[in-house]
């Protein structure tokens, strides 16, 4: 049984090594991505354009836009004489704000009153926008401190744990990692099945003297053995490249990764085993590829979600996956909280690939 | 191509007999259905309901050093707002594990001296409260500490009335005045389904004629590689405007975002993103002709730029600069802002009509380079 299965896993990773398109296809476009994505996805705001109407001219408005203009959020102020002007430049999206300061703002501002400038903010850019206007409105309130009596009593002290800075690259890169191995594993594990159905050559294995068990595990391991590889790549990324902290245990994170893979790999086979050809895989896959990444707590924390959601997201492997690598890197998290995390993982696992080689068994009789 | 001499290149007999077979082959597979209406629905649903931007309800802890007056009221402050759902605690060690585990995304620290400080605080104005959050997650802890500090703010103010603002700015969300994020994210959703059955659904099929030697056996009949390549997209073409009007009646009748452009103009965007986005997933196929490698370049090449790059969920403006100029090549891009604006906005034609011309202009270069690349292995 031994050589037989290690020849069969020998064949699998042959049929994907072999040819030199998808074996590029394996490693450069995810670690690229990895590159790409890590750089772009941000929370933050920061070179926004906003547009201004001054109807004031007086002193404080002045002072106001040249705050605005010396923050570091504001990209570019583009000026307006009317406020046809300004809501024009909302509507083509050219500003996410605009603001507009009444004739009385300075003189109000200077006689002890209140000078109220208005914001118009672009809603189909809330998020953005709510951000923004916090920044702006405390640019109006540090000015609005000034002309009163002094400065502002901190009222708070803020610390940042983990990540002090709050660097946005810090979450993004420990988590597209998890991600984007995700998707590998799950397409080469998809495509295997149904690949050789399309193909014919699932009935020659089915008639060989291979058991159930042996094409699960034939088919398994190769996806776990590059699953991982990639994983380890883009883990080894973080930490040299972009030079994130890791602060827990390697040898967990990798031991975690590995069952995340294997809970995956399950998921890929047991939709390959349902599917007749190769299109049916990789549709299927995405069918499900892409709720998973939307309730694992990637764009949006599982805590927003509605309770009901909240429960079945619990049957995603790649929301246990993201507390482990994100705590692993930045939060030295205790194997407390690994176990806690690692066996839902093992748990999925377990039930995918024995749902997988019951389909298999059900092939062979 | 070899046309013979008085041979059409575009026969509407031909064409017609063409696309009906193609037509009926997408009909027949159920994974098409599947990626048009079972994911798009499994999207819109997830969109409507999983993916917020508006963040209420964060698990905090509220450790309360003091059992004075003050320190009661403070921390009844925030168990009352709804933005904190609270976990009382009376030593900070005690909520600092469940921090580090991610149950808690913040802590807020009353200490015990908080009276001293309340009364030293008009002269020495030091902290009265410490706040400590997890930074693992930037964006929660960014949300943690501004509304933490706006609680204490008004907690203050109802203390002991200081005089009013001096300056202050007055905001009005134009579009979406409740704020919903909801409402600019679902286009990005129609976005996302859009450049699944153009680029994947497309690249998907013709690599597979491509494998299996099919595509040969079809140019080598009288029809032109244009009728052909007419053919294989049409039916894509229609299943993503009719997946495209589904996913809209989905969102204007049952989750309540508005259409306030016209239908007209809705379709017309589809239309004209479909150009680029079909254009994508046939140039994927004919460099690929292999069905997992046409997979994973319509993944990394398609979906994750529409999902990450388009600016529905990220900033665009907060990019750097090369990524910025990256983005103007992903013709998701130029979708997303002009759906936002159809749903939310109207019909600002002066915003419509440069976004369609990129996108034809994008798919354009697609269908020129698919040409080359299959008249040259027609040849060989």
């Amino acid at each position: 049984m031994k050589g037989r299965l290690s020849a069969q896993i020998l064949k699998e990773l042959l049929a994907y090594l072999r040819d030199p398109k998808s074996r590029l296809t394996l490693i450069g476009p995810p670690l690229l991505q990895l590159f790409i994505f890590s750089f772009a996805v941000t929370l933050d705001v920061s070179n926004v354009d906003i547009a201004v109407l001054n109807e004031d001219g007086g002193q404080w408005s002045q002072e106001m836009i040249q705050r605005m203009q010396a923050a570091g959020f504001v990209g570019e102020l583009h000026y307006a004489d009317r406020p046809a002007a300004l809501a024009g430049m909302i509507d083509r999206r050219e500003v996410l704000l605009a603001i507009r300061f009444p004739a009385d703002f300075s003189r109000l501002a200077a006689t002890g009153q209140h000078a109220v400038a208005q914001v118009i903010i672009d809603g189909r850019r809330a998020n953005s926008g709510q951000v923004a206007l916090g920044y702006l409105a405390r640019i109006a309130a540090d000015l609005g401190i000034e002309l009163g009596d002094g400065r502002a009593p901190p009222r708070v002290a803020v610390r940042h744990w983990f990540n002090p800075n709050l660097i946005y690259r810090w979450f993004v890169v420990p988590s597209l990692a998890g991600m984007l191995a995700m998707l590998i594993a799950l397409l080469v594990t998809a495509l295997s099945i149904a690949r050789e159905r399309e193909l014919g050559t699932f009935d020659q294995l089915l008639v060989s003297p291979a058991t159930s068990l042996e094409i699960v595990i034939g088919k398994s391991v190769p996806a776990l053995i590059i699953g991982t590889i990639l994983g380890c790549l883009m883990i080894l990324a973080g930490v040299f490249i972009f030079r994130i902290p890791f602060t827990g245990s390697a040898i967990l994170l990798v031991g975690c990764l590995m069952l995340f893979i294997l809970s995956v790999v399950g998921i890929g086979l047991m939709v390959s085993s349902v599917c007749q050809t190769q299109q049916q895989a990789i549709l299927g896959t995405f069918t499900i590829a892409v709720p998973v990444i939307l309730i694992s707590g990637f764009a949006t924390p599982v805590e927003n979600m509605p309770q009901w959601l909240q429960t079945i997201a619990a049957a995603s492997p790649l929301k246990y996956f993201l507390v482990i690598v994100q705590g692993t890197f930045l939060k030295a998290l205790p194997p407390a909280v690994v176990f806690a995390n690692a066996w839902p993982m093992a748990l999925i696992a377990l039930v995918t690939l024995s749902s997988s080689m019951l389909i298999v068994r059900r092939n062979l009789q | 191509m070899g046309t013979a001499p008085g041979h059409r290149a575009l026969d509407a007999r031909r064409l017609a007999a063409l696309v009906k077979k193609e037509s009926l082959q997408v009909v027949r597979d159920p994974s098409a259905i599947l990626i048009a209406f079972v994911l798009p629905a499994i999207l819109l649903f997830l969109f409507a309901f999983a993916v917020s931007l508006d963040i209420d309800d964060v698990r905090i802890g509220v450790v309360r050093e003091s059992d004075s007056a003050a320190a009661q009221s403070l921390a009844a402050a925030f168990s009352g707002t709804r933005y904190f759902h609270v976990t009382p605690a009376r030593d900070r060690r005690e909520a600092e594990p469940e921090l580090v585990a991610g149950r808690l995304r913040g802590i807020v620290v009353i200490p015990a001296d908080l009276d001293a400080r309340l009364a030293a605080q008009s002269a020495d104005r030091g902290p009265i409260v410490q706040i400590i959050t997890d930074g693992s997650q930037p964006n929660t802890a960014n949300f943690v500490s501004g509304y933490a500090e706006g609680v204490v703010a008004n907690w203050l103010q109802s203390r002991a009335p200081a005089p009013g603002e001096r300056i202050s700015v007055e905001p009005r969300f134009w579009f979406n005045p409740e704020i919903e994020s909801r409402r600019a994210l679902i286009p990005g959703a129609i976005a996302i389904v859009m450049t699944m059955i153009g680029t994947l659904l497309t690249a998907l099929v013709v690599a597979r004629e491509w494998e299996r030697g099919t595509m040969e056996a079809v140019m080598s009949t009288p029809a032109g590689i244009l009728e052909i390549l007419l053919a294989k997209l049409l039916p894509y073409f229609v299943l993503g405007l009719v997946a495209t009007l589904g996913c809209a009646l989905v969102a204007v009748l049952l989750l309540d975002v508005p259409l306030r452009g016209s239908w007209p103009a809705l379709l017309l965007l589809s239309a004209a993103f479909l150009v680029p986005a079909l254009g994508q997933g046939l140039l994927i196929s004919a460099l690929t002709r292999n069905q997992f490698v046409a997979s994973q370049i319509a993944l990394l090449s398609g979906f994750l730029p529409a999902f990450l790059l388009s600016g529905f969920l990220f900033e665009i403006d907060s990019m750097p600069l090369l990524i910025r100029g990256l983005t103007h090549i992903v013709a998701a891009r130029y979708f997303v802002a002009s759906l936002q604006t159809v749903f939310l906005a109207g019909d600002v034609w002066s915003l419509f009509l440069p976004d369609i011309l990129a996108m034809l202009a994008i798919g354009l270069v697609f269908f020129v380079i698919t040409a080359r690349g299959s008249r040259k292995s027609l040849d060989t």
